[in-house]
C-alpha cells in the first residue's frame, strides 16, 4: 500500500475510540492482508509500537498478515452451517483446489494455492445462519452450498477442473 | 433542515408518509445480507430496467427482512387501496410478470406469500393500505407469523432502512422529542425500570438499574456503547435489526444518553458485517441532518453524537472488559471486575460507561411510547417484553422469530419452526451460543426466559436457537463448541486457555472411539473446573455445551468408549 493511500486511511479516524481496528481493517479490506512494510509505517505514522500492531494483528481473526489470493473463498463454521455440513464443504474445496488444512504463521486457517489464484479460509459466523451452509468469495455469498454445487460457483472465477 | 419542533417532525413525518403510500404502486425489495445473497439484487435491478423501459409510473425502493428468510427473496407490493402483498421466493425471471401485474392493479397471486390490509407498528401509527386480493392468505394466518408479535421487529421488512422519513412516518424519533423536550433523567430512568427491560446480550442485568448505576457515577464525562459484536455463531438478529431498522437504535441510544449524561456514544461492530454498517453511518448521518445527533438536538441544548467502532473478529471481546480494551485500540483480554464499566476508573478511557446490547437499545423507544405499562405486560413476570430468535439449523421454517419471553421451546420449535427439516425428527436445540447448551426435545416445555433456560443447563444468551435432528451427533456438537471457544479463548487465565485444551483433546480421543470411561469422567471434572475458576463469561460459560450434552446425551459418549 503506498503512503498516500495510508494517509487518506488514517485521515478517516480522527477519534481515539476505535481508531487502531479501524485502520487495520481498511488496510486488511484494500490489500486482502497487512502487508508488512504497512504494518511498519503505520507504527511510525501514529507513533505507537510496531509489536502493538502486531499483537493486534495476530490476537484478531479478521486481520492476516500472509497475502492471500486472486480471489478469497471463505468458507462459514457457524452452528449451523456446522450441523448443516459446512466441514464436508470445506473437505470438498481442499480437494478441488488441491491443499490440505494447515494453519498460518499468526495461527489461522488460511491456504493459498501454488498458482496464487486461491486462497481458503474459514469464519466463525457471517450471520447468514438461514441459509446454511453459507461460503463466501470475494464478497459474494452463496447460501444452501452443496457439495455438488461449488464446480459451478468456482468456474464463475475461472477454476478448471 | 433541523428539528427543532413536533411541528418539524410531523413535517417529515408526513413526507415519510409520501413514501410509504405515494398514491401510487410502490414496490420494495426486501434487501438485507440474507435477501441480497439469494438474489434479491437482480430482482431489484430487473424491475428498474423493466419500470424505466416501459416508463411506467411505478415506485421501486429497497426494503429490510421481515425475517422469513426461507421464503427470500421477498418483495413487497402496495397499490393504492389494496392489501400490501408480500410476494416470496422472486426471480430475475418473475420481474416481467410482476410488473405486468401491477400496471393492471393486480399481483402475480401465484407468488404471494399474504396480505397486509393494515399494519400496526405500536408507536401510535396503523398504516391502512387497504381491501381485496382475497384469495391470498391473511399475514396474521400465515403459520410462521400467527404466534410471533412483533414488537422490535415492527418496522422491519416494510420501511426503507435507508430513509430517516419512513422510519418517522411509523412513529421514530418520537420517544427522543418526547423524552428530551418534557422529561427529566430519573423520570426516563423510572421508566425504563418499571418496563422490566433486561439486557438482551444473554446476561439479563435490568437495564434501568444500569442506566441509574452509570447516570449516578460521578464524572464529568460519560460514555454509552451498543454492543453489536454479535459474534456468537448462529445469532444474526442484531445484523437485522441493524440492516433493516437502523434508526431505531440510534433512537433508543439517543433517549439513553440523556438519562446517562452522556455526550458520547459508541456502536462497536464487528467487521463481517458490512452492510449493518454501509447502512448506520447512513443513518448516523441522515440524523445529524436533521439535528437528531449532534449540538443542540430539538434546540433543547442537549448534544450527543455516535461513532462507529469496528471489532474484528474476537468472540471474546462480547464481554465488556474485553470489548473497551478493543475499542480503545488493544487486544481483548478481559480483566478482573470490579471495576466494572459503569465506575469511575473503569470504563471506555477510564470514563463511566454503559454497555447495551443492539436489541436493549431497540427496545427503548416503544417503552417510551407506550409506556412501561403497556411494556411490562408482554412476556412474563420477571421476564417482560419479546425476544427475537435466530431459529437455525436442522429446522423446516428457517428465520428469524419474535415471541414474547416465556414462550415454550415448543411454540419455536415447531408451531413456528414447523419441526425437523426434510421431515427428519427434532432431537434438540440449541441455545444461547458457545456459552449455552443443549435441550433434549422432551423439555420442549421449557419457557425461553433467563431464568427457566438457565436451570436446565443452558442460557438466553443474544437469541440463537440452532435446530439438531435425528442425524445430529451430540458428542461432535460439544466437540464443535470446545474447538471454537479454545480458538476465542484469549489466553490469560490457565482454566480456560489449558483447560479447554485438554477438554477438546479428550473429546478427539472419545470421538476417535480410543476413548474410555474415565475419559468422560475427567470431561466432567474438567468442566466444572473451568466453571469454577474461569476469569470472564466466556470461561465460566464455555463448557456448557459438554455439561449439558452429557447430562442429556450420555448415551452417544458412552456409545463411543470402550465399556
Amino acid at each position: 500500500m503506498d503512503e498516500t493511500t495510508l494517509d487518506a486511511i488514517i485521515a478517516r479516524y480522527e477519534a481515539p475510540s476505535g481508531r487502531l481496528l479501524g485502520i487495520l481493517g481498511e488496510i486488511q479490506d484494500q490489500e486482502g492482508y497487512i502487508p508488512r512494510e504497512t504494518l511498519a509505517m503505520l507504527a511510525e505514522k501514529l507513533d505507537v509500537r510496531l509489536s502493538q500492531l502486531y499483537s493486534l494483528t495476530t490476537f484478531y481473526s479478521y486481520f492476516s498478515l500472509t497475502p492471500v489470493g486472486d480471489h478469497v473463498i471463505t468458507v462459514c463454521m457457524g452452528t449451523a452451517c456446522h450441523v448443516k455440513g459446512a466441514p464436508g464443504i470445506l473437505q470438498a474445496l481442499e480437494g478441488m483446489l488441491g491443499i490440505k488444512s494447515d494453519t498460518s504463521e499468526d495461527g489461522k486457517f488460511s491456504i493459498t494455492t501454488e498458482d496464487k489464484k486461491f486462497t481458503l479460509e474459514i469464519a466463525r459466523c457471517f450471520g447468514a445462519c438461514s441459509m446454511a451452509p453459507v461460503l463466501r468469495i470475494d464478497g459474494n455469498l452463496y447460501g444452501y452450498a452443496t457439495k455438488e454445487d461449488l464446480p459451478t460457483i468456482l468456474a464463475e472465477y475461472g477454476w478448471e477442473p | 433542515m433541523k428539528i427543532t419542533s413536533a411541528d418539524d417532525l410531523e413535517a417529515a413525518r408526513q413526507a415519510g408518509l409520501q413514501k410509504l403510500q405515494p398514491g401510487k404502486p410502490r414496490i420494495a425489495v426486501g434487501l438485507a445480507t440474507c435477501g441480497i445473497a439469494v438474489g434479491g439484487n437482480k430482482v431489484y435491478e430487473r424491475l428498474r430496467e423493466i419500470i424505466k423501459r416501459d416508463g411506467l409510473d411505478i415506485v421501486l425502493t429497497k426494503t429490510g427482512c421481515i425475517g422469513y428468510c426461507r421464503e427470500e427473496p421477498l418483495v413487497n407490493i402496495s397499490i393504492p387501496k389494496k392489501p400490501l402483498v408480500i410476494l416470496h421466493k422472486v426471480t430475475e425471471a418473475d420481474a416481467e410478470e410482476i410488473i405486468k401485474q401491477v400496471s393492471r392493479g393486480k399481483v402475480p397471486t401465484d407468488k404471494a406469500l399474504c396480505r397486509v390490509p393494515s399494519w400496526d407498528h405500536i408507536t401510535g401509527c396503523t398504516l391502512e393500505y387497504g381491501k381485496g386480493f382475497t384469495r391470498i392468505p391473511l399475514y396474521a394466518k400465515v403459520p410462521f407469523f400467527q404466534d410471533q408479535q412483533k414488537v422490535i421487529l415492527r418496522d422491519t421488512g416494510l420501511i426503507n432502512p435507508e430513509d430517516i422519513d419512513e422510519y418517522i412516518a411509523v412513529g421514530g424519533y418520537k420517544a427522543a422529542m418526547k423524552v428530551l423536550t418534557g422529561m427529566d433523567s430519573e423520570a426516563v430512568i423510572k421508566e425504563v425500570e418499571k418496563s422490566g427491560l433486561r439486557g438482551r446480550g444473554g446476561a439479563g442485568f435490568p437495564t434501568g438499574l444500569k442506566w441509574r448505576i452509570t447516570r449516578d457515577a460521578k464524572a464529568d464525562k460519560k460514555y454509552i456503547i451498543c454492543n453489536a459484536d454479535e459474534g456468537d455463531p448462529g445469532a444474526y438478529m442484531n445484523r437485522n435489526e441493524m440492516e433493516s431498522d437502523p434508526h431505531m437504535l440510534i433512537e433508543g441510544m439517543i433517549i439513553g444518553a440523556y438519562a446517562m449524561g452522556a455526550a458520547e456514544g459508541l456502536i462497536y461492530i464487528r467487521a463481517e458485517y458490512p452492510l449493518a454498517i454501509k447502512r448506520l453511518k447512513l443513518a448516523l448521518e441522515q440524523a445529524r441532518e436533521y439535528g437528531l445527533l449532534g449540538s443542540n438536538i430539538f434546540g433543547t441544548g442537549f448534544s450527543f453524537d455516535i461513532g462507529i467502532a469496528t471489532g474484528a473478529g474476537a468472540f471474546v471481546c462480547g464481554e465488556s472488559t474485553a470489548l473497551v480494551s478493543s475499542i480503545e485500540g488493544r487486544t481483548g483480554r478481559p480483566h478482573p471486575r470490579p471495576p466494572r464499566l459503569t465506575d469511575v476508573g473503569g470504563g471506555l478511557w477510564g470514563y463511566p460507561t454503559d454497555l447495551n446490547n443492539v436489541e436493549t437499545w431497540c427496545n427503548v423507544p416503544v417503552i417510551i411510547i407506550n409506556g412501561s405499562d403497556w411494556y411490562a405486560k408482554i412476556g412474563s413476570e420477571g421476564n417482560t417484553g419479546t425476544k427475537v430468535f435466530s431459529l437455525v439449523g436442522k429446522v423446516d421454517r428457517v428465520g428469524l422469530v419474535e415471541v414474547p419471553l416465556g414462550t415454550t421451546l415448543k411454540t419455536i420449535v415447531s408451531d413456528i419452526g414447523n419441526g425437523g427439516a426434510n421431515n427428519k425428527k427434532v432431537k434438540a436445540v440449541q441455545t444461547g451460543g458457545p456459552s449455552g447448551g443443549c435441550i433434549p426435545v422432551r423439555m420442549f416445555d421449557t419457557t425461553v426466559d433467563y431464568e427457566s433456560l438457565n436451570r436446565v443447563g443452558s442460557i438466553m444468551g443474544s437469541g440463537g436457537i440452532v435446530v439438531m435432528d435425528e442425524d445430529t451427533d451430540m458428542v461432535d456438537i460439544a466437540r464443535y463448541f470446545i474447538n471454537f471457544a479454545t480458538g476465542e479463548s484469549c489466553g490469560k487465565c490457565v482454566p480456560c486457555r489449558e483447560g479447554l485444551k485438554h477438554a477438546l483433546l479428550l473429546l478427539n480421543r472419545i470421538m476417535a472411539k480410543k476413548g474410555t470411561r474415565k475419559d468422560i469422567e475427567n470431561l466432567a471434572l474438567l468442566s466444572d473446573t473451568i466453571v469454577a475458576t474461569s476469569l470472564c463469561g466466556l470461561g465460566q460459560s464455555a463448557p456448557n455445551p459438554v455439561l449439558t450434552t452429557l447430562a442429556y446425551f450420555r448415551e452417544e459418549y458412552d456409545a463411543l468408549v470402550k465399556p
